[in-house]
């Protein structure tokens, strides 16, 4: 099908764009690199009377990946930041491997890490990056000015953030992380939604784990830390027992729904599976 | 506004102009108003790969792009390959018996003509590159030898 038809704005100032969003807000939708809101306008899921397309708003197409974190724009394109971060000593394994978890090739080449935040799907990959490192997101507005949500604060359900109507994601931010990280999906084939994927962080000396981050997509409505299952390893030395204990943890900690794709039963034992292994290949303990 | 707008772009080398409204897909603007005809339009949800152009050099759906988003871009079709790489694909496809009826194969000769020049893998350009296109009769193994085929003869050309 084909989109409904729709007033096209694209300011050349990120003042430009605030004005317009400020003026539109209720019925306008921002448009970064399209890969999930053009579907929806061509299958009519989504029908706004405007689009403000941001992709001539200088400087949000800047990464800035250094000793104390990552900077993103918001029209960063997947495809670029991938690049970015493989030519990086100092980037998170998980967000090089999340990143390739991203749509096809194709659809990365396209893509934005703001649109991918700010869309908020539920099975998405990068959302459980930043809820598991501690990311932040910078919002704008026209009124009220720039600030700062925490991403745990930022993803509130299906589709839905913490962004208000009249307000921009501009930037997101992750934070240095001491250990190691990984994240791993299972998805049909390759470049699929995954139906269950985990970003498990830790600091490891011998095998004791410390600081343990786990987030998980694709098992709830929105990305979320699984504190009690960290707890479970927090401290602990890594064992195969200890493993699948935090495994028993996880499944018994996610709320996954049944949908097309899979029964909640299945991403429930695959979450355990998920994160034990995300485990494994951070610790190198077999389970 | 939804009014038509003037859209400037290059496309398989020649600059090109249309008059349309914004809401039209990168992929009409190719087939109804340049006569390109060669992107094929299958789900128009970005799953199918068939609509597979080179927006500034690298392969993206043209059915996800709306038409002023490609003001200023340089389209390559797959019309217009031309070039060793653009060969290579086209005789292992066709050795290989890589296609049957043959909608999906624009989009996935645009896609590994891009991967063949990019430098790109063999294995990389099977699983996800390939992994990008749905082919419904065919199947996958044909193209996946034609890849083994074309990635062979790119290594010594």
């Amino acid at each position: 099908m084909k989109p409904a038809p729709f007033d096209y704005f694209d300011p050349s100032s990120l003042q430009e764009a605030l004005e317009l969003l400020a003026d539109l807000s209720w019925d306008a939708s921002l448009l970064a690199g399209g890969q999930s809101l053009i579907p929806m306008l061509n299958m009519r899921i989504a029908r706004p009377s405007a689009l403000i397309d941001l992709r001539r708003v200088p400087g949000l197409d800047r990464s800035d990946i250094g000793a104390d974190g990552i900077r993103i724009g918001a029209m960063v394109r997947a495809a670029s930041l991938e690049r970015s971060v493989a030519s990086s000593d100092s980037a998170p394994t998980c967000l090089r491997q999340a990143l390739r978890e991203i749509g096809h090739p194709q659809i990365r080449n396209r893509t934005t890490i703001g649109g991918n935040l700010a869309h908020a799907d539920p099975a998405s990959e990068l959302p459980a990056v930043f809820v598991a490192l501690g990311g932040t997101m910078t919002l704008v507005s026209k009124d009220r000015g720039e600030r700062s949500v925490p991403a745990e604060e930022f993803f509130q359900g299906v589709f839905s953030t913490a962004r208000e109507p009249d307000e921009i994601l501009v930037e997101a931010s992750l934070p240095t992380y001491p250990g190691r990280t990984a994240f791993v999906e299972v998805a049909r084939r390759p470049g699929d939604f995954s139906l269950v994927g985990a970003c498990v962080a830790a600091v490891l000396e011998e095998l004791v784990a410390r600081e343990v981050r786990i987030a998980m997509c694709g098992t709830g409505d929105r990305p979320r830390r699984l504190r009690e299952a960290e707890a479970v390893i927090e401290g602990a030395v890594l064992s195969a027992e200890r493993l699948r204990e935090l495994a028993d943890a996880v499944s018994a900690g996610v709320q996954p729904r049944s949908d097309l794709h899979a029964s909640d039963e299945y991403r429930r034992a695959v979450a355990g599976v998920m994160v034990r292994r995300a485990l494994e290949r951070i610790s190198g303990v077999p389970s | 506004m939804t009014e038509a707008r003037r859209i400037r772009l290059t496309v398989n080398g020649r600059p090109r102009e249309v008059e349309v409204e914004p809401r039209t897909l990168l992929s009409d603007v190719l087939r109804h108003h340049l006569g390109l005809t060669g992107t094929h339009v299958g789900c128009e949800q970005g799953s199918c790969g068939s609509c597979t152009i080179l927006f500034d050099g690298a392969p993206a759906r043209s059915c996800l792009v709306l038409a002023p988003q490609a003001e200023g871009a340089h389209i390559e079709t797959v019309e217009g390959l031309a070039g060793p790489e653009a060969e290579a694909i086209r005789r292992a496809m066709h050795e290989a018996h890589a296609l049957q009826c043959g909608f999906c194969t624009a989009g996935i000769v645009v896609s590994l003509v891009s991967a063949l020049r990019d430098g790109i893998g063999q294995d990389e350009a099977a699983e996800q590159v390939l992994g990008g296109h749905l082919c419904r009769c065919t199947g996958y193994v044909n193209i996946r030898k034609a890849i083994t085929a074309a990635w062979k003869q790119g290594a010594n050309p």
